[in-house]
């Protein structure tokens, strides 16, 4: 029982190990994306962003308040407050000293004694410096801290980038249009192949098999040799640039794909279900809706995922056949193309604004994964 | 319900003959059993009265009507597949009413049918369950539901019980014929295994390389099998066949042991014939069924080479004649290996077959 198909490889560790170091390997560029995109400009240059994920320390020289403000308490000249007071920061202190060359001298609530001065220190940076006499002087004493940030993420960027309306910067006009490209590229070719797949599998014609080959054969024509004709074409016929022509380009370069891999799948439906369909009494037009089509369900959802991905990531066809001068029908892709002319160096944006282009087909991909996995067809025959 | 007629029904793969001019006439409410091995065409006969298969020649009738070139959904038949073909994303209801729903009838309709359906098959608990909550039992039931919803006027059911383990198959077996009774159903029914059809059937129709061999009762394939094939096909364990050649008016078998001729079968001197005889006719002595008187019976002395018990029987295996017998042991006692007992052969009970043809030459 130990040598046949199925049992476990003695190297189940390296196997899991290479699994894991392959899934980190390709998940980090996306997760430094995601971590730089709300990070601002001055973070992405101080610090790389895996520093952002944990607090920073940091050595910071503070003032107490001038000595103005001291207030006398019986003999005692006082002066409260809080170190951070200007800054406005959530940071605690770690350590703090009153001099430059040690800033480990006192822990927070310790109290510092140096010329009839003492001086008291919390971690939230509240003060109480008291003295015998009055204070003398414009400013206030120096307090030397090593200060601990807590992680700072802002959300200004996606602000930027989706809501500002800035022409330069704002995605959110071409989300719009990428979704207008994508949602029709997905569901015509789709439609359109689901219907030619089931006549190829289930649908006796003369010439079928030469027509499968020829379907298959088209899965080997590159795309960009039919770029300039259909353009072409569709400047010929009256389509222009638009949207309708790039539906129709993107409906034309995925037929192949969808009819191949719809006529497989159903070719592999159990053809007593189909016959006995067609005894129950329906045509083939009720067998396909009503029997073929719930049952290819997760072969419609894995190829409408493809699909979608690789339209909504499209750039060469979306500039072929749809961006004009005017710019207003720019895809994601485009404006990600033309952000890097003009932020080249505002990583923060540049960050953002792939995220924004991520997301949908991230989304997509979660909401319909369960398809690409589940076998609809257990329990229909033995 | 009607009655269903093939006539001179042909069907060609090409070069390959499947099923060679077969006529067959069912009668209304008549139960027909199909039986023969793989590949005689008993499918292919019940694939193209479903509309299935086209027909390379002949008629097919169902009531008065030609139904040849119809559309399955126009001949008005239901089938029961071997792997019962449920719907897999449709609930037990949905799968029962499909049918009904396809034809555009109305709610109300539907669920009294599927009601009804349910209520005969009790499936009722079912209703709203998926073919995949389903044990094998349960499916076939739906499966034959669904046949009943549509109220056919012939049922077409395709081996629906080799899917299923022994017990299983046993106590369905019962109810098929139950619904029959109650139906009172034309069906044709396709299977290999001959139990099943010897149990099932008002009449067999056993096909051997797409013919006919014999069209009878259960009782007439049984007793008066028409051929060589059909009495190795019919009856289990399977009929004892012995070469044979007609000599003296004895037949001389392989080792030139010898059997007196079946009575009231008469075979010219010199003919090579093959005797027949059923391991229920071949049996030691004081442990058949049969008593002896009114029957020609031979008697031997001969050692048994194998037994195996059964329990209620035991079969024990003799060589005799050149090849070896199945003996069957009623109120079995314990016999060894080798040992010698007096069998009796019923050879009033006996076949032969011409060995030429493998025709039967029992008038």
């Amino acid at each position: 029982m130990d040598n046949i198909a199925g049992s476990k490889p003695t190297l189940t560790w390296a196997v899991h190990i290479s699994v894991v170091a392959l899934v980190l390997l390709w998940l980090f560029p996306t997760i430094g994306l995601f971590v730089s995109s709300f990070r601002t400009a001055d973070q992405i240059s101080s610090s790389g962003w895996w520093k952002a994920l944990f607090p920073t320390e940091q050595n910071m020289t503070l003032r107490t308040a001038a000595p103005e403000t001291q207030v006398q308490e019986g003999d005692l000249w006082v002066i409260e407050g809080n170190l951070f007071e200007e800054e406005n920061s959530d940071a605690t202190i770690a350590t703090w000293g009153t001099s430059s060359r040690d800033l480990s001298a006192y822990q927070p609530g310790d109290t510092a004694e140096d010329d009839g001065m003492r001086l008291t220190v919390e971690a939230d940076g509240a003060y109480r410096l008291t003295s015998g006499t009055e204070m003398e002087g414009r400013r206030g004493e120096r307090v030397f801290v090593v200060a601990e940030t807590p992680p700072d993420f802002t959300l200004a960027n996606y602000r930027q980038v989706l809501l500002s309306g800035d022409s330069t910067d704002s995605m959110s006009k071409a989300f719009f249009n990428t979704l207008t490209v994508t949602i029709p590229a997905t569901i015509i070719p789709i439609v359109i192949a689901a219907f030619a797949a089931y006549a190829l599998a289930w649908m006796d014609f003369p010439g079928r098999a030469l027509l499968i080959a020829f379907v298959v054969g088209l899965l080997v024509v590159p795309l960009q040799l039919a770029l300039i004709p259909l353009l072409k074409l569709h400047l010929g016929i009256g389509i222009g640039k638009g949207y309708l022509g790039t539906w129709l380009a993107h409906t034309g370069f995925g037929l192949p794909l969808a009819i191949y891999l719809l006529r497989n799948y159903m070719v592999g439906l159990p053809r007593d279900i189909i016959e006995n369909a067609r005894v129950d009494g329906a045509t083939d037009f009720q067998i396909f809706t009503k029997i073929i089509l719930p049952l290819s369900f997760p072969a419609l959802a894995s190829f409408a995922i493809f699909q979608f991905l690789w339209t909504w990531n499209d750039l060469l066809v979306a500039k072929v056949f749809l961006i004009d001068a005017t710019g207003q029908t720019t895809v994601m892709t485009n404006q990600i193309v033309e952000l890097l002319g003009t932020r080249g160096g505002n990583w923060e944006i540049l960050a953002t604004a792939a995220f924004v282009s991520i997301a949908m087909p991230l989304l997509v991909f979660f909401a319909m994964q369960k398809y690409l996995v589940r076998g609809l067809l257990a329990g229909s025959v033995k | 319900m009607a009655t269903l007629t093939l006539s001179q029904l042909d069907k060609s793969y090409g070069a390959f003959h499947a099923v060679k001019a077969i006529d067959l006439d069912v009668s209304d409410g008549e139960f027909v059993a199909l039986v023969g091995p793989s590949g005689c065409g008993k499918s292919t006969t019940l694939r193209m009265i479903a509309g299935l298969e086209e027909i390379s020649s002949g008629d097919i009738r169902i009531g008065t009507r030609v139904v040849n070139d119809l559309p399955p959904r126009d001949r008005n038949i239901s089938m029961v597949f071997q792997s019962y073909a449920l719907y897999p994303h449709m609930t037990v209801a949905e799968n029962m009413g499909f049918t009904l729903k396809i034809a555009g009838r109305d709610k109300a309709e539907i669920d009294r049918a599927v009601t009804e359906a349910a209520r005969v098959l009790e499936i009722e608990p079912l209703l709203d369950r998926r073919p995949a909550q389903l044990s094998g039992g349960q499916r076939q039931r739906v499966a034959m539901g669904r046949a009943i919803v549509r109220d056919p006027d012939v049922f077409l059911f395709d081996e629906p019980l080799s899917n299923l383990d022994a017990k299983l198959r046993g106590q369905m077996r019962t109810e098929i014929k139950q619904l029959h009774a109650r139906l009172g159903a034309t069906i044709v029914y396709v299977t290999h295994d001959q139990v099943e059809a010897m149990t099932l059937a008002d009449r067999i129709v056993i096909m051997k390389d797409g013919r006919i061999e014999q069209v009878g009762t259960p009782d007439e394939v049984f007793n008066h099998p028409a051929s060589l094939f059909v009495a190795g096909f019919i009856g289990s364990p399977p009929m004892n066949m012995a070469p044979a050649t007609v000599q003296g008016g004895r037949l001389v078998l392989g080792d030139g042991a010898a059997l007196p001729v079946p009575p009231d079968i008469t075979v010219p001197e010199g003919a090579r014939v093959t005797l027949g005889l059923r391991p229920d006719d071949l049996y030691p002595e004081g442990h058949g069924i049969h008593s002896e008187d009114g029957h020609a019976v031979e008697s031997r002395e001969l050692a048994v080479d194998i037994s195996e018990p059964l329990g209620n029987e035991t079969l024990l295996f003799v060589p005799f004649g050149g090849s070896t017998w199945t003996a069957r042991m009623l109120n079995p006692r314990a016999v060894r290996r080798g040992e010698t007992l007096r069998f009796h052969f019923d050879l009033s009970r006996a076949h032969l077959f011409d060995a030429d043809t493998g025709q039967s030459l029992r008038t």
